[in-house]
């Protein structure tokens, strides 16, 4: 059986820099994987990559077995994402917004879809509201409801709960797990948040200067560095090329 | 092929909420075609009362018809290169590009909604014309259509070269809709015939479609005939223009994307 997501050799040069160097991973379905890395590690390039957004220089990639460059409409309706560099149209309320996104993605019974998944996210008094009127908490559930309004089987998360109270943040975490649970789908979880990476990734993939510097569980990660948790981890990967400088 | 005319109804119902939700965004459609049609409808009741109906005034009845139709030219451009824009402004595009939703399909969602737009705007101004000023454009025959739709996709094609180049070289890019515009219209013979222009550049001028609706404009309202040849011309420059359009949409869109500007293109 395929992997979800499967890159081979990824890279991508803008100019002369190398944002994205030879990157290769499977992941497979019912996974969730969360994609580390300092500010200008390649997480971001690599996600818009996997998205269609940004062309790779070489190497290839594998959604659910097709080849986005060649079946990328067939690809993209069976994923989703959610990222803080996009919005979705601030004059439209959140019921078109959502219903316009589902119609995009091919939703058989959109209208119905997006009540329910306004309701599992808690969204339904917004729906009349403008987007544009929303708080950044609110827009961020609501950018995450876009994200699972085809229920997904490959879902590219950037930061999902940066911008949510831990309140909020910690029962987010929790529909995204029900959701895995539920759908079997493959989550791809780029965060800065090593707790929540601890709690929902099974499976880390460390990037630094567009490299894949390691690949482990949480557990193992923290076992090999010697640390005491994922946070340590990050920060002794981050800084052992400046210190050996 | 339902999933595809989903998809694009989908972007057309999201930008036509946009208008039809602002009563302002309707005015702004079609206030300019109605101050152009008014200004040159006094020039032209001031000059028939200055010098008599003769034929002079026959070639400004044609002016008049020609800034009717070439509104739906400029209309028809910029309804498809402010809808894209609008992607950027409300940081959408990325959303978009990155749904099952193809490059020809977004293309063609703009294109209805430019259609939408531009007969929007352009309705008052033709009822304006026809009630105020005793020009009705329709008098020229069923013909007109033919002249509407070929200015309307010339406009297409200038928009999408311009929204190419949005795409690929960003905001810094998105005067390139008039800008074109402005450039085009000394050349479009829109209220001067091609012979005015200097031998040298009249070759500009036959390369555009406009100039033949024009010279055919003329001669349906000056000489009361129906040029084929000029519309034949239009016609089949405009499936050049248009073949150009796309193609220089869709190289711009993927050296946006792999130059990572789609990310980066509301900044």
């Amino acid at each position: 059986m395929a992997a979800a997501l499967e890159t081979r050799n990824l890279t991508k040069h803008f100019g002369d820099s190398v944002a994205v160097d030879g990157v290769s991973f499977a992941i497979e379905r019912g996974v969730t994987t969360a994609l580390l890395g300092g500010n200008g590690a390649g997480k971001t390039t690599t996600i818009a990559m996997l998205l269609g957004l940004v062309a790779p220089t070489s190497g290839e990639i594998r959604i659910l077995g097709m080849d986005p460059a060649r079946q990328g409409s067939a690809a993209r309706a069976r994923m989703n994402f959610q990222s803080p560099y996009v919005d979705m149209p601030k004059r439209l309320t959140v019921r078109r917004n959502l219903s316009i996104y589902a119609k995009l993605y091919g939703v058989p019974h959109a209208r119905e879809k997006v009540e329910a998944v306004a309701e599992a996210l808690q969204l339904t008094p917004l729906l009349k509201r403008r987007t544009g009127s929303l708080s950044a908490g609110q827009a961020t559930r609501v950018g995450i409801a876009k994200a699972l309004v085809n229920d997904p089987d490959v879902l590219l998360l950037d930061e999902p709960t940066a911008s949510l109270d831990p309140d909020t943040a910690d029962w987010v975490r929790g529909e995204l797990e029900a959701y895995q649970a539920r759908s079997g789908a493959a989550i791809l979880l780029a965060s800065h948040n090593m707790a929540e990476v601890e709690r929902l990734a099974g499976r880390v993939l460390m990037m630094k200067q567009g490299r894949l510097v390691d690949d482990a569980a949480p557990a193992e990660l923290v076992k090999k560095y010697g640390r005491a948790n994922l946070e340590e981890v990050f920060l002794q990967i981050a800084r052992r090329d400046e210190a050996a400088e | 092929m339902i999933a595809s005319l989903q998809r694009i109804s989908a972007l057309v119902e999201r930008q036509w909420v946009l208008i039809a939700g602002s009563w302002t965004r309707i005015v702004s459609l079609m206030y300019w075609p109605l101050v152009q049609i008014v200004i040159w409808g006094f020039i032209q009741t001031h000059v028939f009362a200055e010098i008599g109906p003769t034929t002079t005034l026959v070639a400004i009845s044609a002016v008049v018809g020609a800034v009717l139709l070439w509104d739906f030219c400029w209309r028809s451009q910029l309804g498809f290169a402010l809808a894209f824009q609008e992607e950027i402004w409300s940081r959408n595009l990325g959303q978009l590009f990155a749904s099952p939703l193809r490059p020809g399909e977004f293309v063609l969602a703009l294109m209805a909604m430019s259609l939408t737009k531009t007969v929007i705007a352009i309705a008052p101004a033709v009822i304006v014309a026809a009630v105020a000023f005793g020009f009705n454009l329709f008098s020229v025959g069923p013909v007109v259509f033919a002249f509407i739709l070929n200015l309307v996709v010339f406009g297409w094609a200038i928009s999408l070269f311009a929204s190419g180049m949005i795409a690929r070289y960003g905001q810094g890019a998105q005067d390139m809709p008039w800008a074109l515009m402005f450039g085009i219209t000394p050349f479009a013979a829109i209220y001067y015939p091609v012979s005015a222009l200097p031998e040298a550049l009249r070759p500009i001028a036959h390369a555009l479609p406009p100039s033949h609706i024009f010279e055919g404009l003329r001669a349906a309202i000056g000489e009361n005939r129906f040029d084929a040849g000029e519309l034949a011309w239009a016609t089949g420059l405009n499936l050049v223009w248009l073949a150009a359009g796309l193609i220089a949409f869709f190289l711009l869109l993927r050296a946006a994307r792999r130059v990572g500007a789609i990310l980066q293109i509301g900044e």
